[in-house]
């Protein structure tokens, strides 16, 4: 592959894959089993990275099932919403790249939601921290935080240079966090986005009272990933390899941090950059599960929204809650079902907001600067408003 | 006089050109104009002077992984340095190298930072993982 027998694409990614070998000291190759690839919107790339994916897509093509990251934009409803005809055009022209490539477009941020789902202990070359961080924590899969030409690349050769979370001796806990305070909701975010701060790019070992389920690992996940760099955590007697993250460490070599009642509620108000009420909230960062969407809609049901409401998904999740009936009771209720985007990544800027309402801490960390609009971080039932 | 230095092979190619050197680490993605090839983060002690044609020698890189397709756009409009070196490669810049064609080592056998001055003169070859250095005061 590095001496261009399979064509100039093969050999550029592998070249790639070489020089992130050698500059994280890598041994050798290891094969993977999927691949999710970041580098979507044109918000974020813009003409450099279409012009780089048009030109690979005349020759590339990747060797194992690849899904795409969140676009700038809902791909079917971009007009209703109100993006720019400019902006979307180049936005469906970098979707097409990478669809010619044989990338599944499902462009969500929660592809083990949506049909890329990895076993225990197969390796990957994941990009988008949060989904990096859920499928090495929840599943016990093993990928790196990639960059998004980095997972195209491993994505093009099948492989990537075993370093980093593919190794069992680099999955060891390196801080322990006791929680002494029951959570629910907002708090797993809060909790996520404080031990972030502290723990950077280590690997937090939690002690939670009750079984934190599969949404609040999700929201966990993504606040530690972004206040942090975290690529993995473990909670006690609930993820799978928990009971391999202390095996051989010696006292002295974790460090511990306890969290009290007033120390989440500190982090909640700390994530709000307003005290006004939202004109947009903002649910499903990450992309919501079919759950939470069904959990919205028994909220909202019979109601009319005062604020805007998008709930960001996948279209797969989408289809099941068109089927189930709760997009027409979030519809009839003012709110909308918005697939392959999400606030972080589409030019909300564009549209006329000015205080977005999230329920993610994820989402609360990044619309300021990437946005510059204000944020207020809360559980949906307090974000929400009715005439 | 010239001095032969050993290092690494980030990204293959050869490149002669002169040198522009720094001492802070770069972001390409808002630290540099990719219509222009000039430095345009005003915290930089590069700030206004331009990259294009140049050899780059800096620390290492920071910043965004969109730096990456920073460094191709540059390649597309000519803009681009003519070869990297970095004391150091982080992903960013190493990746972005490889995706727009531009030589780049890292790991020169000695601190060539305090050793370079602008303008120098140097050859890097990638493909033999050297670096040669040509003083111009000695001309």
């Amino acid at each position: 592959m590095y001496q261009g027998d399979y064509g100039p694409a093969v050999e550029k990614s592998m070249e790639i894959l070489v020089a992130l070998g050698d500059i994280y000291q890598a041994e050798k190759m290891v094969e993977i089993s999927s691949a999710q690839i970041s580098g979507v919107s044109y918000k974020t790339i813009g003409d450099a990275g279409l012009e780089f994916l048009e030109e690979m897509a005349q020759t590339a093509r990747v060797r194992v099932p690849s899904t795409l990251n969140p676009a700038g934009v809902d791909l079917d409803h971009w007009e209703e919403l109100g993006f720019s005809r400019e902006f979307t055009e180049r936005q469906l022209r970098i979707v097409s790249a990478y669809q010619k490539m044989g990338i599944t477009t499902t462009c969500t941020c929660t592809p083990y939601l949506a049909s890329n789902l990895p076993t225990l202990g197969s390796h990957l070359a994941w990009s988008e921290s949060s989904a990096v961080c859920y499928v090495n924590s929840v599943i016990g899969a093993r990928s790196n935080r990639e960059g998004g030409p980095g997972a195209l690349s491993a994505a093009i050769c099948g492989r990537t240079p075993l370093y980093g979370y593919h190794l069992e001796s680099n999955r060891k806990a390196s801080l322990v966090v006791e929680v002494e305070t029951n959570l629910r909701g907002a708090d797993y975010g809060a909790l996520g986005y404080l031990v972030g701060k502290v723990v950077g790019g280590g690997v937090p070992y939690f002690q939670v009272p009750g079984k934190p389920g599969p949404n609040d690992l999700k929201s966990l996940g993504a606040a530690l990933a972004s206040s942090g760099a975290v690529a993995l955590y473990h909670v006690q007697d609930v993820t799978p390899e928990y009971h391999l993250a202390m095996r051989g460490l010696e006292v002295g070599d974790v460090d511990l941090m306890t969290v009290e009642e007033s120390d989440v509620k500190d982090a909640r108000e700390k994530l709000s950059s307003s005290t006004r009420k939202p004109d947009l909230v903002c649910l499903g960062c990450p992309h919501a599960s079919l759950d939470e969407v069904s959990k919205i809609a028994s909220f909202l049901n019979g109601k009319t929204l005062k604020n805007d409401l998008w709930i960001c998904t996948s279209i797969l999740v989408k289809a099941a809650a068109d089927r189930m009936g709760y997009t027409e009771i979030i519809e009839k209720a003012g709110g909308r079902i918005v697939t392959d985007t999400c606030m972080v990544v589409a030019p909300i800027e564009e549209l006329e907001y000015q205080v977005i309402g999230v329920n993610s801490a994820k989402a609360a960390n990044y619309v300021p600067s990437m946005c510059g609009l204000e944020v207020v971080y809360d559980d949906l039932e307090n974000l929400l408003y009715f005439k | 006089m010239k001095r032969t230095l050993k290092c690494r092979r980030i990204s293959r190619g050869k490149a002669k050109g002169q040198v522009i050197v720094t001492s802070e680490p770069i972001s390409f993605l808002g630290g540099v104009d990719p219509a222009t090839g000039r430095v345009i983060d005003r915290e930089h002690e590069l700030y206004q002077q331009n990259l294009k044609d140049k050899i780059l020698v800096i620390p290492s890189g920071k910043g965004s992984t969109v730096g990456s397709y920073v460094i191709y756009q540059m390649a597309k409009n000519q803009t681009a340095p003519r070869g990297i070196v970095a004391m150091e490669a982080e992903p960013i810049i190493a990746t972005g190298a490889i995706m727009a064609g531009v030589p780049m080592v890292d790991h020169p056998e000695v601190d060539i930072l305090s050793i370079l001055k602008n303008g120098d003169l140097m050859e890097l070859d990638a493909d033999s993982e050297i670096i040669k250095i040509i003083n111009k005061q000695f001309y």
